[in-house]
């Protein structure tokens, strides 16, 4: 109920302040074409801001015998409006599946514009969207006033539990996997191999770390790429054509940042101050790294803290 | 004439400003009232030496991490961290007795608000330094959680450390408390919260002391640089208000000085 009325509150607010030329604003949804029957929508590699509309993950559109699948479906329910137009525009086909990855809000808030029971999420997500999502909606809200407005939190319908899905024939590899968030789904397109791999790869923009669970990242990482595919569209970040690249990238930024996090530890630094430790040249391709890694900072350094630092307390003086 | 006013001038520059007129680099609605209270009638200047340092986004309101830098301003008796816009604006008033002016700790952020470090020198005098922080500009994928960890009973009295020698005989001594640090803004749940920390010498001599509220983030972790040497043992005594008290104690650790942390 609190969340309710406080929501009531900020759009309240975001009416007041959308005279402020935001409702002339509109999403720009451009499909690039990445292989046979599937394009790419890319996201600005930014942080979630005003100037973007939240519009900062990649999407995908897949055309099938059965209808048109979206791979994610944005931060809104306006961008997701256009996004369902623009795919159905270019495929001549109505959109009959949307899958949302997981649960972060710039990948699936969106949702709201289409029938839940054409909307498939692993259980995990689903679970964690009901318990989360009324707050990233809140903290959308926050951030982006306008672009929102309208974008009530609806949860999937369907259950990913098949490890296929089959639409007329052009067939979806289903992996069900964790480690960025508590369920990551990514997803194969055999007719192409293209490999679909929500925020478990990032790609030449340094991944985020609100709900990572580091050790099953890297098993789901491991797994991918071992999984037989061509090229992989990255959750943020370009394309990557070779397929590998973009995989051994992400291992690379998460095994150097809980190794540094760890150093920063060890070596008595505030939170800060490890906000601020060098990031090695190598990641020099990565936008918004520093941005990241004080994000980072901020999610993975207390739990790091309370295993590193020793107990130093002695019993209570009654 | 001229040579009176000119005296006047310089009169005028060797007379401290009072709290009221000192105008507010940050132009915060807050800032002549808390001046006010926190500085009464001593004198008030803005020093950009008062190194006030945070990240660039604030990711998680509830423990928004903040260093008040001062080394390299001599004679700094008292320290206060505080939050213009907070609920309860002042995180710590510290007073490094035998320790390096720097202090670096976590603070709840209500809305985006002036952070600020207020240093008081031997003088008496008052240097203030800080930025705006907009609580609202990123973090949208932390959901505000609406309970706190919800365990804090079983581990209450926990306190982690490590102590490391620096360069020049102080030493990085690093804190963590469990402690819910309740405000008693949140609706059926009093105030609870950790008020007063010291830190001693094996001796008994005081090295460091602070008072705290509860806009210090929950499980309070504080870094400190006391004037103590490797091998040497540094004793922590802390009081809640609920009376409770808290004790530690942590050798320095035996081995070379530490390289600087990275500079912002
Ligand atoms: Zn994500």
């Amino acid at each position: 109920m609190m969340r309710l009325s406080r929501r009531a509150v900020l759009a309240g607010m975001a009416t007041l302040s959308a005279s402020q030329a935001r409702a002339a604003d509109a999403y720009r949804i451009e499909p690039i074409a990445v292989a046979d029957g599937i394009w790419m929508v890319r996201g600005a590699n930014e942080p979630i801001a005003p100037g973007n509309g939240g519009a900062i993950a990649n999407i995908a559109i897949i055309a099938t015998p059965a209808g048109t699948v979206l791979c994610d479906c944005g931060p809104s329910i306006r961008y997701a409006r256009s996004l369902r137009a623009a795919a159905e525009r270019l495929t001549g086909t109505p959109v009959v599946r949307v899958y949302v990855t997981h649960l972060h809000p710039d990948h699936g808030l969106g949702i709201a514009a289409f029938e839940p029971a054409m909307v498939a999420a692993l259980p995990g997500t689903t679970a964690a969207l009901a318990r989360e999502g009324a707050g990233y909606s809140d903290a959308m809200y926050r951030i982006l006033e306008d672009w929102m407005r309208g974008t009530e939190l609806v949860l999937p319908g369907r259950q990913v539990t098949t490890e296929m899905e089959d639409f007329g024939g052009r067939r979806l590899r289903l992996l069900a996997l964790s480690g960025h968030s508590g369920a990551d789904l990514a997803i194969v397109d055999e007719a192409t191999g293209v490999l679909i791999g929500g925020d478990l790869v990032f790609h030449d923009r340094a991944p985020s770390t609100p709900t990572a669970d580091l050790d099953r990242w890297r098993a789901s990482l491991d797994r991918l790429k071992a999984e037989p595919h061509r090229c992989v569209l990255p959750g943020h970040g370009p394309l990557d054509p070779g397929g590998v690249e973009a995989i051994v990238q992400t291992r690379d930024w998460i095994d150097w940042l809980e190794q540094a996090l760890t150093d920063a530890v060890k070596a008595g630094l505030d939170m800060v101050e490890a906000g601020r430790i060098a990031i090695p040249d190598r990641f020099s391709t990565m936008a918004v790294a520093r941005y990241e890694l004080q994000r980072s900072v901020s999610h993975l350094y207390p739990a790091l803290e309370a295993r590193l630092l020793p107990r130093i307390d002695r019993p209570r003086q009654e | 004439m001229k040579r009176h006013v000119a005296l006047l001038l310089a009169l005028a520059a060797a007379v401290p400003v009072r709290a009221g007129p000192v105008v507010d680099p940050l132009g915060s609605p807050m800032w002549t009232a808390h001046a006010r209270t926190l500085f009464g009638d001593d004198p008030v200047r803005f020093d950009p030496r008062v190194k006030v340092d945070f990240p660039i986004i604030a990711e998680n309101q509830r423990a928004f991490p903040v260093v008040i830098d001062a080394r390299t301003i001599p004679g700094v008796r008292r320290m206060i961290l505080f939050a213009d816009l907070n609920p309860i604006p002042v995180a710590i008033d510290y007073r490094p007795v035998a320790a390096a002016a720097y202090v670096a700790t976590r603070i709840k952020l209500d809305q985006r608000t002036p952070v600020r470090g207020a240093v008081q020198i031997d003088s008496g005098e008052w240097l203030v330094w800080g930025g705006w922080v907009d609580a609202a500009g990123g973090g949208c994928s932390t959901p505000p959680v609406s309970r706190v960890k919800g365990d804090w009973a079983d581990h209450l009295g926990e306190i982690r450390g490590e102590a490391w020698p620096l360069p020049g005989g102080d030493s990085r001594l690093r804190l963590s408390f469990r402690h819910p640090m309740d405000t008693g803004l949140v609706e059926n749940i009093a105030a609870y919260h950790l008020e007063e920390i010291d830190v001693r010498g094996a001796d008994g001599r005081p090295l460091a002391e602070m008072a705290i509220w509860a806009s210090v983030a929950e499980d309070p972790a504080l870094t400190l640089m006391p004037r103590i040497g490797a091998g040497e043992r540094i004793g922590i005594e802390a009081r809640d208000t609920n009376g409770r008290d808290y004790r530690a104690q942590v050798e320095v650790a035996r081995q070379s000085p530490l390289p600087a942390p990275p500079a912002p």
